[in-house]
């Protein structure tokens, strides 16, 4: 095939100056990415109402319509024991801020844009949970101040205070993945939101989130002290001294609450992250 | 050797379960020319750009993109090219400026280099005024341009463009064409996909038509246009009652003419505009009133229907028919 049907096209073509592009790492290219998720946070600032507005209503609610009628026996009450276990909630939600982040991009081929530059491929997923671990770090301290305003204190040490918010971060890392998972693996972003609010909820409440566990019925009782949700839960509340003694025969994760849930966070990782991958990429090379 | 191929094609299939929606798919695009791959919907050619820009893996067959191979050098390859998709894939929420940024740091540009380049395509692109502005506010047409910015903020050599002007109002789409032409006017090679004729006709070098994952026919839009048969000149009369006389007048000239009565329509095959405006002058000297007169050029259906015996938009097997009476045993 020659070209020359078109006279003009004889003429030879200028050189095209081109920029130097350097080769970054997987690093700075992720935080590209997570700069340009902040700013769509600053940009759309309601997008945080599901760690700010969101649960200091829970808070609110919880303490004071639940709490008159739930007797906790510690010296702060039920609205101190509460709020370990709307931390816990808060946390494990942020599987939905990546997902529904996550499917809106892939929904508008930002997701395609972005693997059509010479970058990481991972870079999308990491800038993604980067700027997702921080919104869930605002979620910690609004509920935190929230928290101080009703009355709950950390009774422990620095310590212990650190490991308690550090194993709520560990716990936000594990949901990533889930979020990645249900991010890839639906088409809309109301689908995304359909099926988390039908079983983040249930897994959150089922739990020793909000109310004691001890007077549940048998059945009840045991999935929700096995509920990882309830050991991430109790583990904080024994951290910031938050929590009363355990009935006798409580489940094993309850009883080791810190080491259950450094495990939960481990395995979960390991079990759903590949799978997440796997499906995002299926999802994107289609 | 500025001769070379800035993109091929070599034997490219992508099969989604059984069906291949790209089948055995070649050409080559020579450095600073723009070939027109055309095409109804679901012909293929959106894969057809997918594996040749990286995101989709072929079934079989490979490419490359200003000399590296898609298949075993994609970093290569997505240094040297941009892409800009069906939709434009701008950031709703970020500014103008922030999208070329983003997007000019990921490519490893220094900052220094992508300010300058950010004011320079803002410029040129017409969009200076809206720079500082979140992309959901602009037009349609300042999205396209804005996409189609961020898509040449490294200078890649080789742009692939899937249906630039889907959407696009006309004037929206003149402008997009002016900055398409510029753009191979300073030497870089573009792959664009259309579903029309026209639009293939104004920019494209070469064009390549493909259906149903097949490439079914290439040339210059000139040959492709002589291949579907000559334009034709549309006639409305104001009064119904002139049609036999205004046959009449055209039959002394053209040898086919078809008459539409209810819609006061006579067509003929125009043979140059030296004709037409001849016949045109002719009427004009006549008592028949006209409410119209026009050239009809072949559409992308009509080179469909040359070329395959199906209208574009079809999505049934036209050859069905024949077939099955072919495969009748005598």
């Amino acid at each position: 095939m020659t070209n020359i049907d078109r006279g003009q096209r004889l003429i030879p073509r200028p050189q095209l100056e081109r920029p130097e592009i350097v080769q970054t790492g997987v690093l700075r290219q992720s935080l590209s990415i997570t700069r340009r998720n902040l700013i769509h946070i600053k940009r759309m600032p309601e997008m945080l109402m599901d760690v700010t507005i969101q649960p200091v209503m829970f808070v609110l609610l919880f303490a004071f319509v639940f709490g008159s009628s739930i007797s906790i026996e510690t010296e702060a009450g039920y609205k101190a024991w509460l709020l370990g276990g709307i931390m816990a909630q808060t946390v494990a939600f942020s599987s939905f801020i990546v997902a529904v982040g996550l499917t809106a991009d892939l929904e508008k081929g930002i997701v395609d844009r972005m693997r059509s530059l010479p970058i990481n491929p991972a870079s999308v997923l990491i800038g993604r949970s980067i700027s997702s671990l921080m919104h869930s770090s605002i979620g910690l301290v609004v509920m935190s101040l929230t928290g101080l305003l009703i009355g709950w204190r950390i009774n422990t040490n620095v310590a212990e205070a650190a490991l308690g918010y550090l194993l709520l971060v560990g716990w936000g890392f594990a949901m990533i993945w889930i979020g990645i998972l249900a991010g890839s693996a639906m088409r809309s972003v109301e689908a995304v939101n359909g099926v988390m609010f039908a079983t983040m909820f249930p897994i959150t409440f089922l739990a020793n989130t909000f109310a004691p566990t001890d007077n549940m019925p048998p059945v009840l009782r045991t999935i929700a002290e096995w509920n990882p949700i309830s050991s991430l839960t109790q583990a904080v509340r024994e951290l910031w001294g938050n929590d009363y003694p355990l009935r006798e025969g409580a489940a094993l994760p309850l009883q080791h609450p810190v080491l259950a849930t450094m495990i939960w966070i481990v395995v979960l990782t390991a079990v759903v992250a590949p799978l997440a991958i796997r499906t995002f990429n299926k999802r994107t090379a289609s | 050797m500025s001769r070379d191929a800035a993109i091929e094609a070599e034997n490219l299939v992508k099969k989604f379960g059984d069906k291949a929606a790209v089948d055995d798919v070649s050409f080559s695009v020579p450095t600073g020319t723009v070939l027109g791959l055309l095409g109804p919907n679901g012909a293929g050619k959106t894969t057809t750009v997918r594996m040749m820009a990286t995101l989709t893996k072929p079934t079989s067959g490979t490419g490359r993109v200003a000399g590296h191979d898609i298949i075993t050098d994609p970093r290569q390859v997505r240094r040297n090219m941009g892409l800009t998709g069906q939709a434009a894939t701008v950031d709703e929420l970020l500014t103008g400026r922030e999208n070329l940024r983003l997007i000019g740091s990921l490519y490893g540009l220094s900052s220094d280099y992508i300010k300058r380049a950010t004011d320079d395509l803002l410029e040129r692109f017409s969009l200076s005024d809206s720079g500082n502005k979140i992309a959901k506010t602009y037009s349609g047409g300042m999205r396209r341009r804005l996409d189609l910015a961020v898509s040449l903020i490294a200078t890649p050599p080789v742009l692939f463009l899937d249906e630039p002007t889907t959407g696009l109002d006309p004037r929206s789409r003149l402008e997009l064409w002016d900055v398409l032409r510029e753009l191979v006017n300073d030497g870089t090679t573009l792959l664009l996909t259309t579903q029309y004729l026209e639009e293939a006709d104004q920019l494209a070098d070469n064009i390549v038509v493909i259906d149903r994952g097949k490439v079914i026919a290439e040339g210059t839009p000139l040959q492709l246009k002589d291949q579907s048969g000559a334009a034709s000149l549309v006639l409305t009369v104001s009064h119904a009652d002139d049609l036999p006389l205004a046959e009449k007048m055209l039959r002394a000239h053209v040898a086919e003419v078809h008459v539409d009565p209810g819609a006061r329509q006579l067509t003929a095959s125009a043979e140059g505009l030296q004709h037409m405006t001849r016949i045109a002058g002719l009427f004009a000297d006549s008592e028949i009133e006209l409410d119209d007169i026009g050239l009809k050029r072949p559409s992308l259906d009509d080179v469909f229907l040359h070329l395959t015996g199906h209208r574009a938009e079809d999505t049934t097997e036209p050859t069905d028919e024949t077939r099955m009476t072919e495969e009748v045993p005598a």
